[in-house]
């Protein structure tokens, strides 16, 4: 029950990784596409530009989310991997519990920066 | 079987088969056999013909020789067959290697070890569960059925437990505790029967760190499937409902009603009566 539940999580952290995923290539990698378009900005990867985003209400949030989403999806997914090993349940344990740990500092410490530069 | 000596029209084939008995010590090993092939003979025939003419030692499952007991699944030339439903001269005509299926342990010769995809298969509830036990434990009448609900679960029915689909999965083979594409094929055959109401007895079985998330759907259970169960298929409608009911997508089944049966049957006068029982109970 509960492993099918996190599955699910898997496959909808999935689909909101394609949408924000999607959306983070248009504007950073496939800037030439907008900008012809007539939005955007010339340079989207400059420190000034990637400076002012990060000031943005939207951004902060979209990038917090796309964070903890990718976080958990790549995780969990590694984990599944690393499942199949079939090792010791208490291998499986410690390496359950140590990629959940990686996974909580990592969103902790992302979410403090976008929030610090969103802030300062 | 011995016409089969006499017979003009046949070919030689090798069967190289693997032997092992525990109780020996030794490892297993291939042994080779040249068997005379006629056309339209079976795999099993040919090991039948081999156990009364050349080698009475040899082991091996089978009972029903129709391919509907599921007893007689071998590894043959590297690809997880029923030895009675194949024919040897369509799988080749020099050589056969058979093999016990893989991803079982080997009681001797051809035998696997099946009581484990047997626990497995009782681990789902494979039976129709209801709410109305009363009702269950002493019918009032039938549980209605149309042909459409029906048509919803017949083909995941047919499975005959022989285990070709468990010997061809990639999880199996990595993780034995995975309860595997038959056991979950029953699942979904029972979960999708419009009379049960056991979805969520079985959920726990289903459902946990070995269960259906664990398939990532290669199909090649369903490659193998000698009574085309799909099994793969069956998994993938069994993770989509839960993920629509988990999202509150899908809703519950409706209840089956019982319909009574006629009060009082009246026998057709042209059939003549059943003959008494030989035998006294
Ligand atoms: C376009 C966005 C993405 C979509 C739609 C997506 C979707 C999926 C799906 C459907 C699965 C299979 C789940 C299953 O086994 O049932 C999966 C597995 C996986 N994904 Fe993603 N994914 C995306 C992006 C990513 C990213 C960015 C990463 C890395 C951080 C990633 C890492 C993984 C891993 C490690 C697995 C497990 C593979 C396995 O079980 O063999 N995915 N993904
Ligand atoms: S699903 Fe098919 S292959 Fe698997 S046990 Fe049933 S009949 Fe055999
Ligand atoms: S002997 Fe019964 S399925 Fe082959």
């Amino acid at each position: 029950m509960r492993e099918s539940k996190l599955w699910v999580y898997h496959l909808i952290a999935g689909a909101v990784i394609l949408v924000l995923l999607g959306i983070h290539m248009f504007i950073m990698h496939l800037d030439a596409i907008l900008y012809s378009l007539g939005v955007g900005s010339q340079n989207p990867i400059d420190s000034g530009v990637v400076f002012a985003r990060s000031k943005e209400l939207f951004f902060m949030i979209t990038y917090i989310i796309l964070l903890g989403t990718a976080l958990y999806h790549g995780l969990y997914g590694f984990k599944n991997i690393l499942m199949e090993l079939t090792l010791a349940q208490k291998s499986e344990k410690f390496i359950s519990g140590f990629l959940t740990l990686c996974g909580v500092l990592l969103f902790a410490y992302g979410t403090f920066a976008a929030v610090f530069v969103f802030m300062k | 079987m011995n016409e089969n000596n006499s017979t003009k029209n046949t070919t030689t084939v090798i069967f190289e088969i693997l032997r092992y008995n525990p109780e020996t010590g030794e490892k297993p090993k291939m042994q080779e056999y040249n068997v005379q092939v006629y056309k339209g003979m079976t795999v099993l025939d040919g090991l039948n013909w081999i156990k009364e003419n050349l080698d009475p030692s040899l082991v091996w499952r089978s009972s029903c020789r129709m391919g509907v007991c599921g007893s007689c699944g071998m590894f043959i030339n590297g690809y997880p067959r029923l030895a009675c439903n194949n024919q040897i001269l369509k799988i080749s005509n020099k050589k056969l290697q058979i093999k016990p299926l893989p991803n079982f342990d080997i009681i001797r010769d051809l035998v696997p070890d099946l009581e484990g995809f047997f626990q497995k298969h009782k681990s789902v509830k494979p039976y129709l569960i209801r709410k109305d036990i009363q009702e269950q434990n002493l019918p009032t009448g039938e549980y209605f059925q149309s042909p459409d609900e029906l048509t919803n679960y017949i083909q995941f029915a047919y499975c005959i437990k022989c285990g070709l689909c468990l010997s061809a999965c990639p999880t199996v083979a990595t993780d034995e505790r995975f309860t595997g594409p038959q056991a979950l094929a029953q699942a979904w055959r029972y979960n999708s029967d419009s009379r049960d109401e056991g979805s969520d007895e079985r959920i726990k079985a289903v459902h946990d760190e070995i269960g259906a998330s664990r398939c990532h759907f290669a199909g090649a259970c369903s490659d193998v499937c000698p009574k085309g169960v799909d099994p793969s298929f069956a998994i993938q409608l069994l993770k989509q409902d839960f993920f629509l009911k988990t999202l509150k997508l899908r809703k519950d089944e409706k209840e089956t009603h019982v319909i009574p049966t006629a009060k009082k049957y009246v026998p057709n006068p042209k059939i003549p009566e059943a003959p008494k029982p030989t035998v006294k109970k």
